[in-house]
């Protein structure tokens, strides 16, 4: 009796999820514990989600709690908005986030100014869940990081999860949270982390310690970034996808980076950004999104406003190129190992 | 891009294409003729049971509803058959929102606030509609339904506080006058963005559908806004969910300058749109007050017991201008408010008072004064308060509250920037106010 109950213990402390698992985990902890929690989307209901991440939870938690919408982001969105006003606390899927824009005109003029402009009579608590980037052939519009579009929005939050642990307990927390949340989820390493390799084999999840997620409830505060590894030479900001690429190059290349993932953008933690770059003198920014007037710009503008003089060299910035996703050419425009790479030796030349 | 293998080189023998761009009957200074416009007698219209399925409704979606008839009687079956008070009361909250327009639109003038907008003309599609429903019923308005808040007795201090922008202004001087908000009184915060309440009000009424609740929602749009794609989400969702809802299209002729004819009022009617969806259907005259009510109550009766969203057009005229900063004169004859066939639902209302020997001149006289007293009272008051032109009343910090519900860091040090600027424009203080 006592060997095997150990064992289901130990097989509870060492179980893994991919992140798919992980983020049904979340939803469905969330739909048990709080009965204003509402799950809706273009085929999220009975077929359970086109990336299987509401698999289950229809048949659980009943029709009401968790449906299938009509094709109609700005719909979506809308009647979230209408739902929260009301006292619920919807979370809303975008089936991609290339897809989000019919709904920008609600999340941007609405849910992000409703607290605001009703000085706290209403609030939006929606936590928008989308899966995004690149690096698995999808083209123009199954491909597209728009996180720039909605930090430039005040009163949305923004939050990427770059493993199945933090897209558990950072879904968790942006449920909770009042403010509505844009919940980026990188589709690309849904099933396993991506060294950058894309002729090289998926390694799935199950083998990665990140994979470890606690059963039941637990919340990773929105705002706090994640040290990835600790290192010297240089400070890499980065999130989703990126932070596994670009920890594979300083791993493979021996650059002893220290790596932060931001895991939120807005609220940023800028206190993590400083403490780092202060301490290595050089930072590289590294994301999927185009170039001109994304994120990397705003993180960029603060590293030099608030450590300059600390700086041993220029912000590097290594990200998509000012192009539309493009199919064909998927690999050479995803900033991959070469690219990151020689940022990477010319921050440490210059 | 020519076919290659057209012998004629792109020149065909069909006929030219040409484009239609609507254009509207009058203009400014064209005599006004509306013997087009069908108005059918009042009373003819029959009155389907409130769970009637929704396409039974197809005809009343090409008919106008009316029961006030040109003899100042009510009549048919839409007949809300109000009792005297009711009704004395409903032209009470409609000529206390005239008086409210008029005077907020010359404060407006005199530079008390940068900006209005007047409901002239329209009181009744507010007024009865909101008098209606429940005083929990949800109402999502565009910014033309002042009158909802005048009927749920918002006082009108804060309407003018937040009007003015002023110390006592709820919403901080954040929001631009007129765009109200009261959690209290069942009335969801006002965007600029049009249209964007008609699906939220249908996301509302499927939360109360998802909680068991017995309360509806109601939303407000004019016809102009009905070309936003909001307006095609929110019929469908209120059709695919079966939502507690009602969505009525403030048909008032205009949107600014442009004429129904571009919202596509020119091949059918705005109610007729409910057909497509599945949705139940009513076409209202929107100036007879007791038709307004007795749709809105056919429509609350029919979401209230689960049988179904309805889309009510109420046709109408805005007879001012779209607002401080409009003049109609520019696009539209101004004899069109004059000639209106469906006169003025105020003064429609109080013939059927007198009609019934419920109310007199003196007493409608005495009652405007009232009105107009009321309203300089609570201006007086409000004004203690401060107006917009003596500048800002309220403290700098709270700018930066309310984006979220706790203040980022970000936001923490721009408001100290904001502060010290502050200090640095008024060493002894704000001016006084």
């Amino acid at each position: 009796m006592t060997q095997v109950a150990e064992r289901e213990a130990e097989a509870d402390t060492d179980r893994r999820l991919n992140m798919i698992e992980a983020i049904n985990e979340a939803l469905d902890i969330m739909l048990q514990r709080d009965s204003d929690v509402i799950v809706m989307g273009e085929d999220v209901g009975y077929f359970g989600g086109v990336f299987r991440c509401t698999a289950g939870l229809q048949a659980k938690h009943g029709k009401t709690r968790v449906f299938d919408t009509p094709i109609s982001e700005c719909g979506i969105i809308a009647v979230a908005v209408g739902m929260g006003a009301y006292g619920l606390r919807p979370v809303p899927e975008i089936q991609f986030a290339d897809y989000i824009y019919p709904g920008l005109d609600q999340l941007v003029s609405e849910a992000a100014r409703l607290r605001y402009r009703s000085a706290g009579e209403y609030i939006s608590p929606m936590t928008v869940r989308s899966p995004f980037g690149g690096g698995i052939f999808g083209g123009q519009t199954h491909s597209q990081s728009p996180e720039a579009i909605f930090t430039h929005v005040a009163g949305l939050k923004t939050v990427i999860p770059a493993t199945p642990y933090d897209a558990k307990g950072l879904l968790i927390a942006a449920i909770e949270d009042n403010d509505p949340v844009i919940f980026f989820e990188p589709k690309r390493i849904y099933n396993g982390p991506f060294s950058g390799y894309y002729d090289r084999p998926v390694e799935p999840w199950k083998r990665f310690d990140d994979a470890r997620v606690p059963g039941g409830y637990y919340r990773i505060p929105l705002g706090q970034a994640r040290t990835v590894r600790e290192g010297e030479a240089m400070t890499v900001l980065t999130y989703g996808t990126m932070v596994h690429v670009t920890e594979a190059v300083a791993r493979e290349k021996g650059v002893d980076a220290e790596i932060l993932d931001l895991r939120t953008l807005v609220p940023l933690d800028i206190e993590a950004v400083e403490k780092s770059v202060q301490k290595t003198g050089r930072c590289l920014i590294v994301h999927e999104a185009t170039r001109t007037s994304g994120f990397g710009a705003e993180l960029s503008a603060l590293v030099q406003e608030r450590c300059f003089y600390h700086l041993e060299a220029p912000v590097e910035r290594v990200t998509g190129f000012d192009t539309p996703y493009p199919h064909s050419l998927e690999w050479a425009y995803f900033p991959g190992p070469v690219r990151i790479g020689e940022a990477m030796d010319k921050l440490l030349q210059d | 891009m020519t076919d290659p293998a057209d012998p004629m080189d792109g020149k065909t023998n069909r006929p030219a294409l040409s484009l239609h761009v609507p254009e509207p009957r009058f203009r400014p200074g064209d005599a006004v003729d509306y013997s087009h416009l069908a108005i059918p007698p009042a009373g003819a219209q029959p009155r389907p049971d409130e769970g009637c399925a929704a396409a039974e409704t197809a005809p009343l979606c090409h008919d106008l509803i009316r029961v006030l008839g040109d003899d100042d009687r009510a009549h048919g079956p839409w007949d809300p058959k109000l009792d005297a008070d009711t009704l004395r009361t409903m032209l009470g909250h409609m000529a206390l929102t005239r008086a409210f327009d008029e005077r907020m639109f010359r404060g407006q003038r005199q530079g008390k606030t940068s900006f209005y907008m007047k409901c002239t003309g329209e009181e009744a599609t507010s007024i009865a509609a909101g008098m209606a429903l429940a005083a929990d019923d949800m109402v999502f308005p565009s910014y033309r339904q002042q009158g909802i808040l005048i009927a749920r007795g918002y006082p009108l201090v804060e309407m003018i506080n937040q009007i003015y922008s002023n110390r006592g202004d709820k919403l901080k001087g954040r929001q631009l006058p007129i765009m109200y908000s009261s959690r209290e009184h069942s009335f969801f915060s006002i965007s600029g963005n049009l249209a964007t309440q008609t699906p939220q009000a249908v996301g509302w009424a499927m939360a109360s559908a998802i909680k068991g609740d017995s309360r509806i929602a109601a939303t407000w749009v004019g016809e102009g806004s009905t070309a936003e794609g909001d307006f095609h989400s929110a019929c469908t969702f209120a059709a695919v969910y079966n939502a507690p809802v009602i969505l009525k299209v403030v048909n008032n002729q205009w949107a600014i300058s442009s004429f129904s004819g571009f919202a596509g009022a020119e091949r059918t009617t705005f109610a007729a749109r409910a057909l497509g969806y599945g949705l139940a259907g009513l076409r209202v005259d929107g100036n007879d007050a007791l038709a307004v009510y007795a749709a809105e109550r056919w429509a609350a009766n029919r979401a209230r017991a689960n049988a179904g969203p309805t889309l009510i057009e109420y046709f109408s005229y805005r007879a001012e201008g779209h607002s401080t900063s409009d003049d109609p004169s520019g696009y539209r004859s101004a004899q069109e408010r004059e000639e209106w066939p469906l006169g003025d639902p105020i003064m429609r209302l109080k013939r059927h008072l007198i009609a019934l020997g419920e109310w007199d001149e003196e007493r409608q006289e005495a009652m405007d004064r009232q009105c107009a007293e009321q309203v300089k009272a609570a201006t007086k008051e409000a004004e203690k308060n401060g107006i917009l032109g003596h500048g800002m009343h309220q403290p700098f910090r709270t700018m930066f509250e309310d984006v979220f519900e706790e203040l980022p860091w970000h936001l923490q040090e721009q408001a100290e920037q904001a502060e010290r600027e502050r200090k640095i424009k008024f060493p002894e203080g704000l001016p006084r106010q």
